[in-house]
């Protein structure tokens, strides 16, 4: 009895699972909605929405509390003509997949975004292509979500007339990953978001930074590239990121740099490559950073040390072929940089034992001038700055004297 | 004169110096752009050798020259020749063939390259150009030292100290000033100081073409201000012609009155 029972049970409840997971069609015609506002005010929580192909003009789609699977194929685009928000969401475990948002409004008064999430928990957003977005996924007090393959672009042509590709407010334990963001403001903005984990991302032609992290903690960005950006990466008032592998490559222009890092502290810098930008790294205010098994390639700067900068930590990093391997203002403040290859290193090495016997001194003569009085750079490849900076070489009298690598490394370090 | 210039022109280039002087060019740029697949660094290598090199060869190539041709402008002088014409025409002689030298130092290797295809063309061209006027510059002021001095040794001495003048020392008292007068605004200072030594103009025309200029900040941006305007160029170049002007207008005023 009690056996019959408890399968009686099981089969009203399966019969029940399966009339949950229904899928709804939307298409133009011949299916059982023709626009997706309507099927997702129908469809029950658990339900599936296959949108067709076909161009939809929507806007403002709204999900209230309702865990729904949406996806599309190719050629699904839903075009929001310019008028608000692509879809306005606000639900727990729920996915959008393989749907293009096109046309979100530009405004100076409310962030629009193509998607727009609000307190949303596990949920999915897969292959998603926005084009002419104004702010792309706008993710609010959020929680584990994952942010997988999709492509962001913009049209912005200035900084206040375009918004963030992927902007994260006030959210948790969220992953980024295999991303292409462009043409936007910033391609990546976090603020007030701890342990996010970003990788594999493709931030390039980006009005503004890459990535910009302020007021966020503990979180990892890894294998990212950041291209032709006003500037790299930037991180302002964090604690506790680590970044890895990334490289960072062609931020050049007068006022760019590849990493920016204000304010923050306890930091990781492994394994990244930075080529041909303007500035390395700019270091504002930061403490207790560990900079380990870098390469530094062909940059303006290759680091510039601004101020208020105390504990830095570089060891084994490989400075190649910048105009100025480092640029310092302020006490040594027990930052310390020994064990470093530097390609301008011209020392020896009679024991053989992969340290040069003479230390090498990374700040130049010229750089050191140039922190005291910046108009001085228009002297650059003047021949009386070689000769200055040789005697500076020879016998220091200005650079500062603590600021050494004892033991410079003879070899590149590989990694 | 044209006869003059011409025969000074051939004499020069069947010498020996004018073979070396190109073939080190030649050298020089095609080793860097066959070696280098950067052209940009490669433009700025030749242009840390041009604005240092050429100069310091106008100089003592042009006081060499007058002082080895004394004897054969005694001669011409004896001639009914005007003055202007033989003086003239040797300066010429000397300045042409020092910038076919670099011309074709510079131009084959990059030519051979596939310059012609590529964007960088202009960057090139300005460098090209500056070579050759600081040529102009720097053996007409080389012929004015030789002018007022018949002692060779004191020609030579003052020809030296005009290019280290020129290439170092402007640059140090530059330098002094702008690290003296630090807290002053010093925008415009810099831009008048550049404008008045032909090599920091050379250095920073060029310059501002390239990436490079982006670390020059935003004295560089004030110095692009001027320099991409239309004025800004045309004092420029006004500067540099001025440079190649006064010097050879002296010149034939002190031929004129020199008893030789």
């Amino acid at each position: 009895m009690y056996n019959s029972f408890v399968f009686f049970l099981l089969v009203i409840h399966t019969n029940l699972l399966f009339a949950q997971h229904q899928i709804i069609d939307v298409c133009k015609n011949a299916c059982d909605f023709k626009s997706v506002q309507e099927a997702v005010n129908h469809a029950q929580p658990g339900d599936s929405i296959f949108i067709k192909k076909g161009v939809y003009k929507e806007h403002d789609i709204f999900i209230d509390k309702k865990s729904l699977h949406l996806y599309g194929e190719e050629g699904t685009i839903i075009d929001t003509d310019n008028k608000g928000y692509g879809f306005k969401i606000e639900a727990t475990n729920f996915s959008l997949e393989n749907l293009t948002v096109v046309n979100t409004k530009v405004s100076y008064t409310t962030d629009y975004a193509a998607i727009y999430l609000f307190k949303c928990y596990d949920f999915k957003l897969r292959k998603i292509t926005l084009k002419n977005a104004f702010f792309g996924f706008l993710i609010e007090k959020s929680k584990n979500g994952l942010v997988e393959g999709n492509t962001i672009s913009g049209s912005g042509s200035t900084e206040a007339n375009s918004g963030n590709a992927i902007h994260l407010w006030d959210s948790k334990d969220m992953v980024v990953k295999n991303n292409q963001v462009f043409k936007m403001r910033d391609g990546i903005y976090i603020e007030f978001g701890n342990n996010n984990v970003f990788e594999n991302n493709r931030s390039y032609d980006n009005r503004r930074y890459g990535l910009h992290f302020m007021f966020s903690n503990d979180n990892r960005y890894s294998h990212n590239t950041f291209t032709n950006n006003s500037a790299g990466v930037a991180v302002m008032f964090s604690k506790r990121i680590i970044m890895n592998n990334n490289i960072f490559e062609k931020n050049w222009g007068t006022a760019s740099y590849g990493l920016l890092l204000k304010e923050i502290n306890d930091g990781e810098i492994t394994h990244n490559t930075f080529r041909n930008n303007t500035i390395g790294i700019t270091a504002d205010g930061s403490t207790r950073m560990t900079y380990y098994e870098n390469d530094f390639i062909d940059n303006g700067y290759a680091v510039k040390f601004v101020g208020g900068s105390y504990r830095n930590k570089f060891h084994k990093n490989n400075f190649l072929y910048n105009n100025f391997d480092l640029s310092y203002s302020g006490g040594l403040n027990d930052n310390s940089f020994d064990n470093n290859y530097w390609s301008d290193y011209t020392g020896y090495d009679l024991d053989r034992d992969g340290y040069g016997d003479v230390p090498y001194r990374p700040v130049k003569l010229f750089s050191y001038l140039v922190n005291e009085t910046p108009e001085s750079i228009i002297l650059l490849r003047s021949l009386f700055i070689d000769i200055i900076n040789f005697s500076e070489k020879v016998t220091p009298v200005f650079t500062p004297e603590n600021l050494i690598d004892q033991q410079p490394l003879m070899r590149k370090v590989e990694w | 004169m044209l006869k003059i210039l011409k025969y000074s022109f051939f004499d020069l280039v069947r010498s020996r110096w004018s073979y070396v002087y190109f073939l080190f060019y030649l050298l020089l740029s095609s080793v860097l752009l066959f070696l280098n697949n950067n052209i940009s660094n490669a433009i700025i290598t030749l242009l840390n050798v041009v604005i240092v090199l050429v100069p310091l060869i106008g100089t003592i190539f042009g006081v060499m020259y007058y002082y080895n041709s004394q004897e054969f402008t005694a001669l011409l002088l004896a001639q009914p020749i005007r003055r202007r014409s033989i003086f003239m025409g040797q300066f010429l002689g000397v300045a042409v063939s020092l910038s076919l030298s670099v011309l074709l130092g510079l131009g084959i290797p990059f030519a051979l390259y596939g310059l012609f295809q590529s964007n960088v063309i202009f960057d090139f061209l300005i460098l090209i150009v500056v070579a050759i006027v600081l040529s102009f510059i720097f053996s007409g002021l080389a012929f004015n030292i030789a002018l007022s001095n018949s002692n060779k040794i004191k020609g030579f001495g003052y020809a030296i100290l005009l290019w280290l003048f020129m290439a170092v020392i402007y640059d140090g008292a530059f330098l002094i000033a702008l690290v003296y007068f630090q807290d002053y605004p010093l925008d415009q200072f810099t831009l008048f100081a550049t404008l008045f030594n032909p090599i920091d103009l050379s250095r920073i025309l060029i310059l501002l073409k390239l990436d490079i200029s982006a670390l020059l900040g935003y004295t560089g941006a004030i110095f692009k201000d001027f320099f991409g305007t239309l004025t800004g160029s045309l004092v420029s170049l006004g500067v540099l012609l001025a440079w190649v002007l006064l010097p050879s207008w002296r010149m034939l005023k002190v031929a004129q009155r020199k008893d030789f």
